[in-house]
């Protein structure tokens, strides 16, 4: 199949066009701005709406009045966008609406810097948004999956009526890789609910308020069976040599990248070291972490941040094994090295078994 | 009765009753007296005489306009405070054929919403915006709007509005007149009779300006608030007359309905098959990668250092695209945080026979140097055995190692022989593909002309990539190997 | 309407106003704007407790300027005769 050696934000766009995306309403930031971009030089040719806003506040709202309207409809940004944004999310949640964010994250908090981190975890997973709500998340590791992921993306918002993250960081964002894009380009698809200025949808109404406290809870409770779908249904991860892992080391988008090296390094020593992945961070692999601490003797979170998905990995143990952290931030990504000498120290710590010889090089 | 007929009723394009509201589903929530129930009535109306009700879409955000949806039989969207603008603006980008109306109170439009309803008008956004000034807070029960007067007080103004605290009064009519792209600008008054009757013409002219393909049109309707005045519905629309009308003056602000053309029409969209060409990924655009990988296992950490402008990350992705022709597993990673500081600029490249785990490189076995801060920064991590090429006649002695293969020249120099010193990295290319064999020639020819857009600098791109060859040719003899 | 019909000296009136007081809020507006004073508040109450506005039976002139005076969609109807003079009686 032919490949495209593409940036990962470019392949964003260009894999939301395939799936039948036909609105960008975006402001630059670094690192995500070739993603408006790209949006801009291609969604005129495919027939769909670029429109640099003035703010993310309004690049969201604009989102909102998209897909309000029935048409799929993505933005992009980085920290300090999606702060910006978390308004109009809670919002889109509340009214359900569908829509794509991809987030490619930059050092905070405030203005930070320009370099890759992962400190938007808590914002983006947990949702800055007032109100009862998740968005879903999912976390490429490659730009292949920065474009698979997209059009995931936009058939789980459909699917759950929902905005979805596309949770990257500045690395996975502005490195490229060959990337094979789907063969078949999606049709733009008629959603009934949606206020198309027709006839047929003109008793339609989207809105995220319930006056009445009985009715607006019935809303969240609503909102609430979907997510508990949503968390049966839609959780994936990727498994790297876990089967017989005695530490399972946990990451996600460039670390998880760096992580895979890391275990290679180590299992060349004899020490038994696997990778979960998670690919959702929302919904969270729950039951595969659990699995896991079945057999497993500790587990390693490392992230770009001094930990925030640290967080769903303790209550998902919920202290059934050991869970240590090591965390770089600031921008700064730890070499495979440097994550190695973490692992063995806590290997070392926890009595896991390590080869003779290589132990005489700690 | 037979010989009435109906002069005026109550408009089709409201519901009935009012189902979507809890209780009272036969009237509106509005207080007696109140302006908003008047506007309604006059923009149904506007809705029904130009025959647009099912094609209307009704934007609602926060404040006593958030329940339009409880009243206009047509489509609805309800939005944030101060948000309406932008909502609206996809909207109708989304459904072109559309009739949008954004109707928003004055906290909403001239306070939170600033910044959408001056760029949803400065981009000319064909909607119409019914903005209505009632100079208080209403829904939220009386506090200072941007409208409020000067010395008038509000639960949040208790001793009045004063200027050197909330500053003057927001004038939005005349703000944006000064904006070029406005179609339609008028500000009415509904403090009698008269006033009512030409802000159901405005209304309507509003909405015609969008059913004839037009740009942005506001109307400012100075609307009285009994309730949150504490005031009779009497003395209400007399304040309007006397107070607001002095403050506020009613009039057309911007009138270009005779000037200005209807809007482009959008191209028509692609077909579904002619998509991958138009986002460049057709054959032209992409590599037919072989089915099979090289036999034998390699794995090519490169790391490109230099300054900005020496063509490092272009560098880069030719050696990433000549890695993808040759069927291997390829990433291109651009330093772009703290490793850039000062003008350097560097790129990893991987290209391996197996699925490549990080693509970050620490332990480089090739280190393409452009300049010798990069040699400096970068040499004593190159693994033993590797390669080292470096942009320059001689190798600072304190850079010298015995493990690693050096190819120093100035590449640079050579390519301003050729006639640009632009194409050094590309002599550089040459002179590493000679010594190291990463890949076939065809395959760095190939991306090369990948790469390569113009056909001039492709030209001179080959001449770089045999010069550079060459020169390898006579330094890599003496080499260490 | 009967009253119209057997006043046949005097001349019939050119309009006539339906007060639906389920919707009205006795604000009054429209009272103050009929210029032949053929509405009025009523002295009783509707069951929300204002006193709605009401048709005084006679003298609409058919302007219909109560409609637009009036915030609520629905409370007022303004009729016009349709035929330029009465049926005889």
């Amino acid at each position: 199949m032919p490949k495209q050696l593409i940036k990962g934000n470019e392949a964003i766009v260009k894999s939301a066009i395939l799936a039948g995306c036909r609105a960008f309403y975006g402001y630059p930031i670094t690192p995500a701005s070739e993603l408006a971009e790209a949006a801009a030089k291609y969604m005129p040719l495919a027939g769909g709406t670029f429109l640099q806003a003035e703010s993310e506040t309004a690049s969201i709202y604009m989102l909102f009045g998209a897909a309000a309207a029935g048409v799929r409809a993505m933005t992009a940004s980085s920290g300090p966008g999606i702060s910006l944004m978390q308004e109009g999310l809670s919002y889109l949640a509340g009214a359900e609406l569908p829509c794509v964010i991809a987030d490619i994250m930059r050092g905070g908090p405030g203005l930070g810097n320009i370099a890759p981190e992962q400190g938007d975890y808590n914002q983006v997973v947990k949702g800055g948004g007032h109100g009862c709500y998740h968005t879903i998340v999912l976390a490429p590791d490659s730009v292949q999956e920065m474009a698979d992921l997209t059009a995931l993306a936009f058939d789980l918002a459909d699917a759950y009526r929902n905005p979805v993250f596309v949770l990257a960081d500045g690395a996975i964002g502005q490195m490229m890789e060959p990337v094979e894009f789907m063969a078949r380009p999606v049709e733009p698809r008629h959603m009934p609910w949606a206020v198309e200025a027709t006839p047929e949808t003109r008793k339609n109404l989207v809105t995220s308020i319930y006056l009445e406290p009985d009715n607006l809870e019935a809303h969240i409770r609503k909102l609430e069976a979907k997510y508990r779908r949503c968390e049966r249904e839609e959780v994936r991860f990727e498994e790297y040599q876990t089967g017989d892992a005695e530490v399972v080391l946990m990451g996600y988008g460039i670390t998880a990248r760096i992580l895979k090296a890391v275990v290679e390094q180590l299992r060349a020593t004899g020490l038994r070291v696997g990778l979960l992945r998670p690919i959702t961070l929302y919904p969270f692999p729950v039951a595969a972490v659990q699995r896991l601490a079945r057999s497993a003797k500790l587990f390693g979170v490392v992230e770009l941040s001094t930990g925030q998905m640290l967080d769903d990995v303790r209550l998902a143990l919920n202290g059934a094994r050991p869970v240590e952290f090591y965390g770089r931030a600031g921008g700064n990504v730890p070499p495979a090295e440097e994550v190695a000498r973490f692992v063995r120290r806590i290997a070392r710590q926890y009595g896991v078994a390590v080869a003779e010889e290589e132990l005489a090089h700690v | 009765m037979s010989e009435f007929s109906v002069l005026q009723q109550k408009a089709e394009s409201f519901y009935p009753n009012y189902g979507r509201k809890a209780e009272l589903q036969h009237q509106t929530h509005y207080c007696p007296g109140c302006g908003h129930g008047i506007i309604s009535k006059l923009l149904a109306r506007a809705i029904d005489e130009l025959g647009i009700q099912d094609r209307t879409i009704l934007v609602n955000p926060v404040g006593c306009s958030v329940f339009g949806y409880y009243y206009f039989d047509v489509g609805n969207i309800q939005s944030a405070h101060g948000r309406a603008p932008a909502v609206a603006t996809a909207a109708k980008r989304a459904r072109p054929h559309s009739v949008v109306v954004s109707y928003q109170g004055d906290g909403d439009l001239a306070a939170i919403g600033t910044a959408e309803i001056l760029h949803a008008a400065n981009r000319g956004e064909p909607i119409t915006v019914i903005f209505v000034n009632n100079a208080i807070y209403g829904m939220t029960g009386g506090q200072l709007a941007p409208t409020t007067p000067v010395g008038a007080k509000s639960t949040t103004t208790p001793y009045g509005r004063s200027i050197f605290n909330e500053g003057y009064p927001l004038h939005v009519c005349e703000t944006l007149a000064s904006l070029e792209a406005p179609v339609y600008l008028e500000r009415v008054a509904i403090g009698n009779i008269k006033g009512i009757l030409q802000a159901g013409k405005a209304i309507r002219r509003g909405l015609e300006n969008q059913v004839n393909g037009l740009g942005f049109s506001l109307i400012e309707v100075l609307s009285p608030c009994p309730t949150i005045w504490k005031t009779t519905p009497q003395d209400a629309q007399k304040r309007i007359r006397e107070e607001l009308s002095k403050i506020y003056p009613v009039g057309v602000f911007r009138d270009l309905t005779g000037d200005r053309g209807a809007r482009p029409a959008a191209l028509p969209a692609p077909t579904l098959n002619e998509l991958p060409a138009l986002l460049e990924l057709d054959a032209a655009h992409t590599f037919e990668t072989p089915d099979r990988r090289p036999t034998q296992a390699v794995d090519w950490r490169i790391k490109v250092a230099g300054f900005g402008g020496q063509g490092v990350l272009m560098l880069g992705e030719v050696l990433a695209e000549a890695g993808l022709a040759a069927g291997l597993d390829v990433s291109w990673l651009p330093s772009y945080g703290p490793e850039m500081r000062s003008g350097t600029s560097n790129c990893h490249v991987r290209l391996a026979t197996h699925a490549i785990d990080s693509p970050l490189i620490s332990r480089p076995n090739v280190l393409l140097a452009l300049n010798e801060p990069s040699l400096r920064k970068f040499v004593h991590t190159v693994e033993p055995g590797g390669w080292v090429l470096y942009n320059a006649d001689t190798l600072p002695p304190d850079c010298r190692r015995d493990d690693v293969n050096f190819v120093t020249d100035s590449f640079t120099k050579i390519a301003d022989g050729i006639g640009d010193t632009r194409v050094g990295n590309i002599v550089m290319l040459g002179a590493l593909m000679e010594a190291a064999h990463l890949v076939g020639d065809e395959q760095v020819d190939a991306a090369l002309a990948h790469t390569v857009k113009s056909a001039r600098w492709l030209e001179f791109d080959r001449k770089a990539l045999v010069a550079g060859k060459l020169a390898a040719r006579r330094i890599v003899q003496g080499v260490v190997q | 309407m009967e009253g119209t019909h057997m006043a046949t000296q005097i001349k019939p009136d050119r309009g006539m106003v339906e007060v639906n007081q389920e919707e009205c809020k006795g604000c009054g507006l429209c009272v103050d704007v009929c210029t032949p004073k053929a509405l009025q508040l009523s002295t009783g109450l509707n069951r929300y407790g204002y006193h709605p506005a009401e048709y005084a039976g006679h003298g609409c002139n058919g302007c219909g300027l109560c409609f637009y005076a009036c915030p609520e969609p629905g409370a007022i109807t303004v009729y016009k005769r349709t035929l330029a003079e009465p049926v005889a009686a």
